[in-house]
């Protein structure tokens, strides 16, 4: 065995997959395996990350890993830990890691059964904001006015006139024990919000804005870089709630508009011409804003929605 | 190839398919200004960037040249370079 062949043998999701260049979910899948260990089965819905870990024959994952359909993650995830629980193998944890559209829209009646039954799966949803896959639709996830193939900009459009759907406060709603944001721009917390959800049992969700350069259309070098404006501008809050309480915020370091978010990326490229692309931005901005408010992303700031939430990691 | 019962595949088999020729420009790392911070093993979407005793090496193999470990290494000891085909 060569010195290459060693190093590939401790991670749990190799080389030779095939992602697009610089694809922030793969990014992300790295350090949830890194976080969980090899301990765990995964289960993933079609979508990216199933088509570019799935050619017959080339399997990048090193965890027992199954692809079924694209709206039975949560249920497919069940069934597992119900075998592993049959067989008296309580060492072993379950993962589903879905897309958005899968999350968001054709798998959410499931996953709200998976959350009401109370099943012992890390639901992680690899948030891309659009159907990535096949091409790029609109889901439930796609942010106010951005261009999809199925919201495209127009002279009689500014991109997608509805509201990216509030998914974290719903899976908490169904009174879970977990439930946490998190972004490929900041890897260490990622790590610690999946290793914090791995103490608990029972079902839990995390929701990781996955940047994506190819559809998103910002250059491939600048995954992390577009991940942290997000979460700079307030558009994506990073937060920790545990058994319903808020309990960790994460604080924006120097606050930026949000055209600074929003100019990155082609998706949002027609907001920067004429009077309806303004009007659009100040609608952003007023969201970005009231994340702010809401979760007390300022520094000075107190959130309003809780009393518990601390000043944290970096 | 034949199919297996259940499509069941070996984990790890993506390594028997190199994406290096997708690279346009390839990263060079300098081992002189770099701090060994780890960011650029971190960041690669492709695991194609392995720490053998306190050096860092990039795989030329899987790398597909994203250019996202030379714009987050903090000491810029990374430079990309037109490749030549
Ligand atoms: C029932 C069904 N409808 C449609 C499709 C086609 N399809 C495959 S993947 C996909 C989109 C996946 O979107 P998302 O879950 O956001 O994952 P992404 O590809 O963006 O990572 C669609 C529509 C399908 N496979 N099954
Ligand atoms: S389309 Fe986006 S999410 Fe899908 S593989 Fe490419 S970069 Fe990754
Ligand atoms: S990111 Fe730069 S400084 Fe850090 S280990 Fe890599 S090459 Fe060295
Ligand atoms: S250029 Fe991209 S794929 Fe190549 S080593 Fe750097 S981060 Fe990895
Ligand atoms: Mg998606």
């Amino acid at each position: 065995m060569n010195t290459k062949e060693i190093t590939n043998q401790e991670e749990l999701f190799v080389s030779g997959h095939r992602a697009c260049h610089g694809c922030g979910m793969a990014i992300a899948v790295r350090h949830i395996l890194k976080a969980t260990g090899k301990n765990v089965i995964v289960v993933t819905p079609t979508g990216c990350l199933e088509t570019f870990t799935s050619p017959f024959g080339y399997s990048p994952w090193r965890v027992p890993w199954i692809h079924h359909l694209f709206e039975n993650g949560p249920a497919i995830a069940t069934g597992v830990v119900a075998a592993l629980k049959a067989q008296g193998r309580d060492d072993t944890r379950v993962l589903a890691i879905g897309g958005d559209g899968s999350t968001f829209d054709i798998g959410f009646g499931a996953l709200s059964g998976m959350l009401e039954r109370g099943d012992d799966v890390l639901y992680i949803c690899a948030d891309n904001g659009a159907y990535m896959n096949t091409g790029g639709q609109r889901s439930g996830a796609s942010p106010l006015y951005s261009a999809t193939t199925t919201d495209p900009a127009g002279r009689s459009s500014v991109g997608k006139f509805q509201m990216k759907k509030d998914i974290p406060t719903i899976v908490a709603a169904h009174g879970v024990p977990y439930v946490a944001t998190a972004s490929v721009a900041y890897l260490k917390d990622l790590e610690k919000k999946i290793k914090k959800a791995m103490t608990y049992h029972g079902p839990r969700y995390i929701q990781i804005d996955s940047t994506c350069p190819s559809v998103w259309g910002f250059p491939s070098d600048r995954t992390l870089e577009v991940g942290r404006l997000a979460v700079e501008c307030g558009i994506t809050p990073l937060f920790e709630m545990e058994n319903g309480e808020i309990t960790k915020v994460r604080k924006i370091k120097k606050k930026i508009s949000i055209e600074d978010y929003l100019k990155t990326q082609k998706r949002f490229r027609h907001l920067f011409a004429g009077d309806q692309g303004r009007e659009a931005l100040k609608e952003i901005q007023d969201l970005a804003d009231a994340n702010i408010r809401k979760y007390g992303l300022l520094k000075q700031a107190k959130a309003e929605t809780t009393t518990s939430s601390e000043e944290v990691f970096t | 190839m034949k199919v297996t019962i259940g499509a069941v595949v070996k984990g790890g088999t993506s390594l028997g398919y190199k994406t290096g020729n997708w690279r346009d420009e390839r990263p060079v790392l300098d081992m002189e200004p770099c701090k060994r911070c780890g960011q650029c093993e971190s960041v690669c979407p492709d695991s194609a960037i392995h720490i053998i005793d306190e050096y860092y090496i990039i795989d030329y193999d899987f790398c597909k040249g994203c250019g996202l470990c030379a714009y987050e290494c903090p000491a810029d000891a990374i430079e990309m370079v037109q490749e030549e085909k």
